[in-house]
């Protein structure tokens, strides 16, 4: 009962939290809306019995990545978004909706299809008792099973990072 | 007889009311520390030795007016002081600061001397860590002040710099533990090497231990690492717009960073509430009342710790802005990366 409610909770502060992200005229209190939205999903991680992922979620999405957008915002000095752009931004605003409903789609196809969470990465941990034994089982699946994965995902973002180093420092 | 509910709820309570009454004490601390550095009497008027002196300075910053500067961003001005203060207290609550204690009986089950039993416990204090430069930052932005801005620019370079170096200090101690719950790892630095070295992980992990003191004061943004108020340049940095109790929070938060800075690493280096010979002699007299004094053996490597880091605050000069760059990036966070290879090579081959 009481991990049904929290999931409700979670759940529903995520979702308003994400789509006051979207309305939002000011872009500070959109960044802000953000990390709340990340923080209830830790929550909804520690409702799956997945307390590693949950604290992970929150050191690097909620704690390193926003604090990169709340320096850029602070940067730019920008206190209010420009109104004039929203107009211009009608046809990506509509290829955002087509996204956007065609990953609910997929969502609700491959949850109907497979659900259940079984046999998931967090899960699997999960079943030998939360906690360390789920971290080193984690580690463990994520450098064999799914070391191709891994490290094509590293290598993106150091790509990623050499991309913004050049095009910061293009003087160089 | 009490139930096991009510215990923890007081548990929580102490810990709650020790946090705000140790701030209290690191004023007062820091104020008479400062005088003893500088060659003065610091505080010694209000009550004995000027032991009441925080008191009123607390009556005085909540009798001033709370000033908002025009323009600044009114909610996001109200809460970050809130978030400081929030996380501040948040991070101490998975720190245990004693063993399981029934109080001589009084309880029918032992109640463990720790908020929250958290078996990520490592990374909830990191997470948290991480989190707490949102209320800098904001304080900075939403103040509307050039200072202010300035202030949280650096708090925010500062802290994403040494938390690197922080948390590569913590995975190592991590790796040779292999357990992310506090009270795990200090209940593993039990006994002793050779018949008298305690188990103390500062033994197995000097490197370690001096990385985690030195980033432990850039995330507190402490001198010799204050730049986000350094106030021959900024005024006051990032809380130069507040006044009265949102100040004081300001303070409040600093001060519960310190001790928790201080209490993990207590627990993580230097045995948390173990203690060497001591205890033992005492349990021979009374198991009971061994259990009980290990908050006061917690207390005293605190206390150490907390010394020692105003200490450093009146002593040394701060830093220039690109040497604590320089030295976060090139010195401290390779040395940690080093630390924790070597760490993790020793464990495999010792294991």
């Amino acid at each position: 009962m009481t991990e049904l409610l929290t999931f409700y909770l979670f759940a529903a502060v995520a979702i308003v939290a994400s789509a006051l992200v979207v309305i939002r005229p000011k872009p500070m209190h959109s960044v802000l809306l953000l990390i709340v939205s990340f923080a209830a999903l830790a929550g909804l991680y520690i409702g799956l019995d997945a307390p590693f992922a949950a604290v992970i979620q929150l050191v690097i999405y909620a704690g390193a990545i926003m604090v990169l957008f709340v320096f850029v915002v602070m940067l730019l000095n920008a206190h209010r978004e420009d109104e004039k752009l929203g107009a211009s931004l009608k046809g990506p605003l509509r290829a955002g909706v087509l996204l956007g409903a065609v990953l609910v789609a997929e969502l609700v196809w491959a949850l109907t299809r497979f659900g259940g969470g079984r046999g998931s990465l967090f899960a699997r941990g999960a079943g030998e008792g939360p906690g360390e034994a789920s971290v080193a089982e984690l580690g463990r699946v994520l450098f064999t099973d799914y070391a191709l994965a891994f490290e094509a995902t590293s290598i993106l973002i150091i790509v990623a990072m050499v991309g913004a180093v050049v095009l910061a420092k293009r003087e160089l | 007889m009490i139930p096991l509910l009510v215990a923890q709820f007081g548990v929580l309570l102490l810990v709650f009311v020790a946090l705000l009454t140790s701030a209290a004490v690191m004023v007062y601390a820091e104020r008479k520390v400062a005088g003893a550095v500088q060659q003065r009497f610091g505080p010694y008027l209000v009550g004995p030795k000027g032991a009441l002196q925080p008191i009123a300075d607390v009556m005085k910053l909540l009798m001033k007016e709370t000033l908002r500067p025009a323009g600044a961003d009114k909610w996001l001005f109200i809460l970050a002081p809130l978030i400081s203060v929030t996380a501040a207290f948040t991070a101490f609550a998975v720190v245990p600061f004693g063993s399981r204690t029934t109080l001589f009986g009084l309880l029918d089950e032992p109640v463990t001397l720790q908020v929250a039993d958290v078996n990520v416990a490592v990374l909830v204090v990191f997470a948290i860590a991480s989190l707490s430069v949102y209320g800098i930052v904001l304080a900075g932005w939403s103040s509307n002040s050039k200072y202010s801005l300035l202030g949280a620019l650096r708090s925010a370079s500062q802290m994403i710099s040494y938390e690197l170096s922080y948390g590569l200090s913590l995975a190592a101690v991590i790796v040779l533990a292999g357990s992310l719950s506090l009270r795990e790892i200090v209940e593993m630095q039990g006994g002793y090497w050779f018949g008298f070295i305690p188990k103390w992980f500062v033994f197995l992990q000097p490197l370690g231990f001096v990385i985690y003191m030195i980033a432990g004061v850039a995330e507190t943004n402490r001198a010799p690492f204050d730049f986000p108020e350094a106030e021959q340049e900024l005024v006051a940095g990032y809380h130069t717009e507040y006044s009265s109790m949102s100040f004081a929070m300001f303070f409040l938060a600093e001060y519960i960073n310190i001790v928790t800075v201080a209490a993990v690493a207590a627990s993580l280096f230097l045995g948390g509430w173990q203690m060497p010979f001591v205890p033992e002699l005492v349990a021979r007299w009374s198991p009971e009342a061994a259990g009980l004094l290990t908050p006061v053996w917690f207390l005293i490597k605190v206390g150490a710790i907390c010394f020692f880091y105003i200490w450093m605050r009146w002593t040394l000069p701060r830093l220039r802005y690109d040497q604590l760059m320089t030295f976060g990036w090139k010195v401290l966070l390779p040395l940690s990366a080093l630390n924790l290879l070597v760490t993790a090579a020793a464990v495999i081959y010792f294991a």
